[in-house]
């Protein structure tokens, strides 16, 4: 029996992250992540998390206390944002590379200089190559669901492998939307207790991290991909247990979002794909066939999943990142998962650095460039250049 | 209770044929660590030559739990290890993370300061050779005046970090200067600490052969000479009172003197260039008088 | 000894694991029993833990993997241990 929660992103990711009962958060406060650590907290005051939270000094220490928690075995949560998530780069990979399941909230924020604290995906699509799984949600309820789904996908045998959840500084962190929150009991039956697929005891002692050569070290990186492969095949499976179990679901590897009969198929991610929502109602009303595919998981990234959209519509980016001397990270990517296998045209726009607001209307506008065949070949930088 | 070297447990935990030099001072210092916590004992190690003597994957010469960390992660990595332990209810599990100077003093500082501020419950070891000695011998916060490394070839400009003393503003139950040319003391020093709860810092002097430069058979009386010299002290500080151990004692008390730093230096290679071609009066003279001062401190704040 | 079936470096113990270190040696260290008054310095100082301590506290060399640093001949008081050249003709 559901309970309504009303709070903000910050506060509902801090109250999933409690229910899934990790037994140690270590982190270190960030604008605008500051009120998620702050919500657990307040849930270690209150008595409801039981577990072990450890004001670290800094975002490296607060992963590395992670990963020292993580190899004992023990469930372990974490998040952070922008420049404190750039500070433990270094130990995002060593997470992952360890095979340690943390599970990490990163709520987007531009990174500086100059100091700007608003949303921006810079930070996490520049960890993309460290090894997480990536989610980018779009609602708070979203933020909820997945926080819950990627304790159970990242501890799971044929996956362990951190997860990181991402969402928009403000836009979704401090705005208040209505969550429903599942009773204890029924998160405790979904996401069982971690079994951890290597530990730290002394009953078996071992040396973790020695010196590797490097055929042996090809041999994990090889795993690794082999499990993020699995998380392709497990990522919908678990949002479908869920729907099941919950009534709700927010897509899995992509979202679907009124593709039927569509000529162009729109991808954005996060803040952007919800307002996207929002634009192809209008668009469709307005007779241009095009539909929402919002990109959900960015590791692993869906390319199958996206040739099939590219098999039958041309696409159109919203990338609210950029690669400096390239291009955005979705357009590219996008485009590398289809190359030579369609004529699918990909038009691509740069929407939203620097938390500069992207409304349905920008969408829109986006859009109907690209439709009505004005598309350039290059990624256009929506605001600056003409649209 | 007087230990005496006959007293040491048996049992070893470091196990023969690692990729240690020969005469490393890190294994002896380790060989001791594990006799006096004994096998429930968990090891962070972070970036130092220990990762390396640990030997090649997928074989290790270290029978008990070691996990290898990022460089400047020692103390944070440990914090997490301790907190994820209490949540197992593996009260009987001594937390260990052991550094080498410079994931101490420079780069693991930060992690340390936080760990030790935050009560994480575990022992945090130095082992000190006064260098980076797993890069190649470059200078660290610990590398004392006029020193020989890669980084400062005509010997280092300034004065080594007084660790001990930043450790005791920390005000941490216990904290300790140790040697490896001591065993027993080393020995009764991490027993100690074992026996306290909260965070603790111990300290010891490794003289490194191929890093200062002398015969690798000589590591025991590079150990001797730093503390009869008074380059080195062997002190415990507890509950915010600081008490010289042995030699160290005799010096401070002024029932010996400490002998010229000469003493020490003119056996180390890094010190080479203060000799030959000519003798470097003023340098080894304003190491003596930096020594001198040292003294003098300890004497005003601990006698 | 348990192993964990994942790839990621995870290493078991095992003795000389860099082989047969004994073969680092250039001199190795030859001990005179009737010397010997226990003191075990040598055994505590080596680094290698490659000097065997004996239930009686007399001590024997592992030459397997002894690394020949010298070590315990420097720390032994009575001389009861001399370093000889490998390979010297007697």
């Amino acid at each position: 029996m559901s309970q309504v929660m009303i709070d903000t992103g910050n506060y509902i990711a801090a109250k999933a992250a409690v229910m899934c009962k990790p037994e140690v958060v270590a982190a270190y406060p960030i604008t605008p992540q500051t009120t998620l650590v702050e919500g657990v907290a307040n849930y270690k005051a209150s008595g409801e998390f039981k577990g072990e939270y450890i004001c670290v000094e800094s975002e490296h220490s607060a992963m590395a206390a992670c990963i020292g928690a993580s190899s004992t075995g023990v469930r372990t949560f974490t998040g952070t944002s922008s420049h404190g998530l750039l500070l433990m780069h270094e130990m995002l990979h060593w997470a992952a590379l360890a095979r340690l399941p943390v599970i990490m909230c990163n709520i987007n924020r531009v990174v500086g200089p100059g100091w700007n604290i608003w949303a921006d995906e810079n930070d996490s699509i520049s960890q993309r190559d460290t090894g997480w799984i990536q989610f980018y949600c779009s609602s708070n309820q979203e933020i909820f669901d997945t926080i819950i789904q990627s304790f159970k996908l990242g501890e799971h045998e044929k996956v362990s492998l951190p997860v990181m959840i991402s969402y928009n500084a403000f836009i979704l962190s401090h705005t208040s939307m209505p969550v429903y929150v599942p009773d204890q009991k029924d998160v405790d039956n979904f996401v069982k207790k971690r079994i951890p697929k290597w530990k730290l005891e002394v009953e078996n002692p071992i040396t973790f991290g020695n010196i590797i050569l490097p055929h042996e070290y090809e041999k994990v990186r090889r795993e690794m991909q082999n499990c993020q492969e699995n998380a392709k095949k497990l990522i919908p499976e678990i949002a479908s247990e869920w729907k099941k179990k919950f009534g709700r679901f927010h897509g899995d590897l992509l979202e679907f979002y009124k593709c039927e009969g569509a000529e162009y198929i729109l991808l954005s991610m996060g803040a952007i794909g919800a307002e996207s929502k929002v634009a192809i109602d209008n668009l469709q009303k307005n007779g241009f066939k095009v539909g929402l595919a919002r990109v959900r998981t960015f590791r692993p990234f869906p390319q199958e999943e996206i040739l099939k959209l590219a098999k039958k519509a041309d696409l159109i980016v919203i990338d609210r990142n950029i690669s400096i001397g390239n291009e955005g990270a979705l357009f590219n990517e996008v485009k590398g998962s289809i190359y030579g296998k369609t004529d699918a045209k990909v038009h691509g726009f740069i929407a939203g650095l620097g938390g500069k607001d992207v409304t349905f209307g920008d969408i829109e506008t986006m859009c109907k460039k690209a439709i009505k065949g004005k598309a350039t070949d290059h990624q256009v930088w929506y605001g600056l250049e003409e649209v | 209770m007087i230990l005496a070297i006959k007293d040491l447990p048996r049992e070893e935990c470091y196990i023969p044929g690692s990729a240690a030099c020969p005469g490393c001072p890190a294994t002896m210092a380790l060989r001791i660590v594990f006799k006096a916590i004994g096998k429930k004992m968990i090891m962070i190690v972070p970036a130092c030559c220990t990762a390396v003597i640990e030997s090649l994957h997928p074989k290790t010469s270290f029978d008990i739990p070691t996990m290898n960390i990022a460089f400047e992660a020692a103390a944070a990595g440990a914090s997490g290890v301790e907190a994820g332990l209490k949540m197992l209810g593996r009260k009987d599990i001594t937390v260990v993370a052991w550094a080498g100077d410079g994931g101490t003093y420079d780069i693991g500082i930060q992690a340390l300061s936080g760990a030790l501020e935050r009560n994480t419950d575990f022992i945090y070891i130095c082992y000190n050779n006064q260098i980076y000695s797993n890069t190649g011998i470059q200078r660290s916060g610990a590398t004392p005046y006029a020193a020989w490394t890669t980084t400062t070839v005509s010997g280092k400009t300034e004065f080594r970090k007084e660790m001990g003393e930043i450790i005791q503003a920390h005000h941490i139950p216990y904290a300790a200067q140790a040697c490896v040319a001591y065993p027993e003391d080393l020995f009764r020093k991490i027993q100690k600490a074992k026996s306290i709860k909260g965070p603790k810092y111990i300290e010891i002097m490794a003289p490194c052969p191929p890093g200062w430069r002398f015969g690798m058979e000589k590591t025991v009386e590079m150990g001797t000479m730093a503390v009869e010299t008074g380059a080195w002290a062997l002190y415990e500080y507890e509950n915010d009172k600081v008490t010289f151990n042995g030699k160290s004692k005799l010096i401070l008390e002024g029932k010996i003197d400490r002998k010229p730093i000469e003493d020490w230096i003119k056996y180390q290679g890094r010190f080479r260039h203060l000799f030959i071609p000519k003798k470097d009066v003023k340098r080894i003279k304003a190491l003596e008088d930096h020594v001198d001062q040292i003294w003098e401190r300890y004497r005003s704040c601990y006698l | 000894m348990k192993k964990y079936n994942i790839s990621t470096t995870i290493s078991y113990p095992v003795k000389g694991a860099m082989g047969r270190t004994g073969n680092w040696r250039v001199f190795k260290p030859i001990l005179d029993k009737k010397k010997c008054v226990k003191c075990l310095r040598c055994w505590i100082y080596c680094p290698e833990a490659t000097v065997i301590r004996n239930k009686d506290d007399t001590v024997d060399i592992d030459y397997e993997y002894c690394k020949g640093c010298g070590i315990c001949a420097n720390v032994c008081k009575v001389k009861a241990i001399v370093m000889e050249r490998e390979g010297a003709k007697k």
